[in-house]
């Protein structure tokens, strides 16, 4: 054990705020600062909690996917080298489905979390919150789920109600 | 010297002539000298061998033994497989090297003494820990499998693909996993009451991230370090991976940033887009965790070819995300007989376990399979079975009996029965 470590336990002990440990639990975690754990935390939850301050449309978003992503996905998200992230609505339950972000995804917010997570695949990370909002109401202009001039920001997307939401069944029930 | 025949052929140990015929002079000499001081000693014997060295590699005569099937999205390196070759191996254990890869955005370089384990969210006091500091709590050891549900996706294609063992099967591994319980970093952090899910991250460039039960994480979840006693491979989350037993693999995020305590999932991208089942319905099942009850046979398998007529060991592997492989039944005739095969030693909860039968191929035309139950009872169900109700092209979670066919000839094929 490190010395920090080990003066980090004796406080927390003599203060009498130290966790309820097992026994056989060294405790050697580190406690965070606000701002730390900011800056680790990417997670976005369907209500919208997590979702950072910034907006954007799909006009704007129009300049940000083909600048960035129609490479791959091809123009209006209709596929190229990679997944198809439009069309395919009301597909899914006849004989060839096409599961894209508009006919099968439940949550609005999943788009804004996968994006800022991981595309443009080659360069993650390249994108400000703006234009991921951006981009993110332009896959969901491109699937008739709102309109072109609708503002996308940390308020309205958990409003956004994917066409699919209802069609989703759990097979783990929590006890 | 190895491929001569040295049979006596006639009384007192007279060898064959043709032996001499085949090396050579100057093979015959050789033999001839061993001969002389009464013992035989091979090439390799006639001199000191190789020296040590400072890491292990296979023969260079199982070069061919390798990852199968390897690769990507177009346009990409880093988002694909590569596959467990099941047809070489035997056993229970798979070698770190050929344990299957599913990455989403390639495999991060990453420096052990710069990453750190968050766990926030609701808990009492956000923790950050270096491998250093996990490396120093109780290691716990789970010798079990690891499948990606994506794993057998080919086998929903109308037409058998003529493909290996491996190939059509090999996202799935077993190994000794060594790691921290989760359980006992999360008591640290103190979770708070209404708790319910983690968010698990990666710090692959894609951070993958899933939302996992806290009941399964505070049950047997690990934060794994080890794999079959080594540090992690890079490939499989080097310097470490959430590794839950029996459940799929996706969920078992590799790369192990930060762990998100919530009352309620994220509903990520590869929990909902991805790994989610669709049926003919149109609805969707999300968090399918356990993978199903599940065996095939290896050996022989698709590209073998058979020998003479007479008797073989038929060998596979079979397991369940619910518990220990309790029975395993062979059939060489389509399905309509079946006979208990012999499980190897070792029957470990939510791990391969190998099973062997013995069967004597009479030349002609043949179809055999396999089919496990585990000690809840579950009984691996037939392919058609597996795809009723589901929508066309929805592949994870396959877990149907597979037969082979082995035709008059020896040829081993992949075939629907
Ligand atoms: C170099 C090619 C490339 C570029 C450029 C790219 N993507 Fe992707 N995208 C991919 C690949 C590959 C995947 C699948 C990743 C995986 O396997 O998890 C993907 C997945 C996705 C998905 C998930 C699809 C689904 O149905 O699950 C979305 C949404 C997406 N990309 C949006 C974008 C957007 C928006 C951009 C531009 C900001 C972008 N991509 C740029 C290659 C690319």
């Amino acid at each position: 054990m490190s010395m920090r470590n080990a003066l980090l336990l004796v406080c927390l002990g003599a203060i009498g705020t130290g966790a309820a440990l097992a026994d056989d639990s060294p405790g050697l975690g580190q406690e965070l600062t606000a701002t730390e754990l900011a800056a680790v935390d990417f997670t976005i939850m369907p209500d919208g909690d997590g979702l950072p301050a910034g907006a954007g449309n799909a006009v704007t978003g129009r300049d940000i996917y083909n600048q960035n992503c129609l490479a791959c996905h091809g123009e209006n998200g209709t596929g190229g080298v990679n997944d198809v992230l439009s069309g395919g609505h009301g597909s899914l339950a006849g004989p060839k489905p096409l599961k894209t972000v508009g006919s099968y995804w439940p949550y609005a917010t999943t788009i804004f979390d996968y994006l800022r997570r991981a595309m443009p695949f080659q360069m993650p990370g390249s994108l400000s919150n703006d234009d991921i909002y951006a981009v993110t109401a332009y896959l969901l202009f491109v699937n008739d789920i709102i309109a072109e001039d609708a503002e996308i920001d940390a308020e309205s997307l958990p409003q956004v109600k994917m066409p699919n939401r209802d069609n989703f069944v759990w097979g783990y029930t929590p006890e | 010297m190895a491929e001569l025949d040295q049979t006596p052929v006639a009384g007192n140990g007279l060898l064959d002539r043709r032996i001499f015929l085949k090396a050579g002079v100057a093979g015959g000499a050789a033999l001839l000298t061993a001969q002389a001081g009464g013992v035989e000693r091979e090439a390799w014997m006639k001199m000191p061998g190789a020296p040590m060295s400072d890491n292990g590699v296979p023969s260079a005569h199982e070069s061919h033994v390798k990852r199968l099937a390897v690769s990507s999205q177009p346009g990409t390196t880093g988002t694909g497989v590569s596959r467990t070759p099941l047809e070489f191996l035997d056993g229970l254990i798979t070698p770190s090297r050929l344990h299957f890869e599913r990455h989403h955005s390639g495999i991060p370089d990453i420096n052990p003494d710069d990453h750190r384990l968050v766990i926030h969210g609701m808990v009492e006091r956000p923790l950050s820990f270096s491998l250093e500091a996990l490396a120093r709590y109780p290691i716990k050891s789970r010798i079990q499998f690891l499948e990606c549900s994506g794993n057998s996706g080919g086998l929903i294609a109308p037409e058998p693909l003529q493909q290996s063992c491996g190939v059509l099967h090999g996202l799935v591994a077993a190994s000794e996993w060594g790691g921290v319980p989760l359980s006992v970093l999360l008591d640290e952090a103190g979770v708070k009451p209404g708790a319910k899910w983690i968010i698990a991250d990666g710090a692959d460039a894609a951070m993958m991230s899933r939302s996992v039960p806290l009941a399964k994480v505070m049950d047997d979840a690990i934060v794994a370090l080890y794999q079959n006693g080594e540090r992690l491979r890079p490939g499989n989350g080097y310097p470490m991976r959430l590794f839950l037993p029996g459940w799929e693999g996706n969920a078992c995020v590799k790369w192990l940033r930060t762990i998100k305590v919530m009352d309620q999932p994220a509903m990520t991208k590869d929990e909902t887009s991805k790994y989610s089942d669709l049926n003919e319905e149109g609805i969707a099942r999300l968090f399918t965790f356990p993978m199903g009850v599940k065996s095939i046979i290896t050996n022989p398998s698709h590209g073998f070819t058979m020998g003479p007529a007479g008797p073989y060991q038929v060998s596979g592997i079979a397991w369940s995300g619910s518990g220990k492989i309790r029975r395993v039944e062979v059939s060489a005739d389509g399905g309509s007989s079946w006979a208990d095969a012999a499980l190897d030693e070792h029957v470990l909860s939510r791990c391969l376990t190998r099973f062997r039968s013995a069967w004597r191929w009479d030349g002609g035309p043949a179809v055999i399979m396999s089919r496990a139950t585990d000690d809840a009872g579950n009984v691996q169900p037939t392919r058609s079975a597996v795809l009723e109700g589901r929508a066309n092209g929805a592949f994870y979670h396959y877990n149907g009996i597979q037969a082979w066919a082995v035709s008059a000839v020896g040829e081993v094929t992949n075939v629907y029965a």
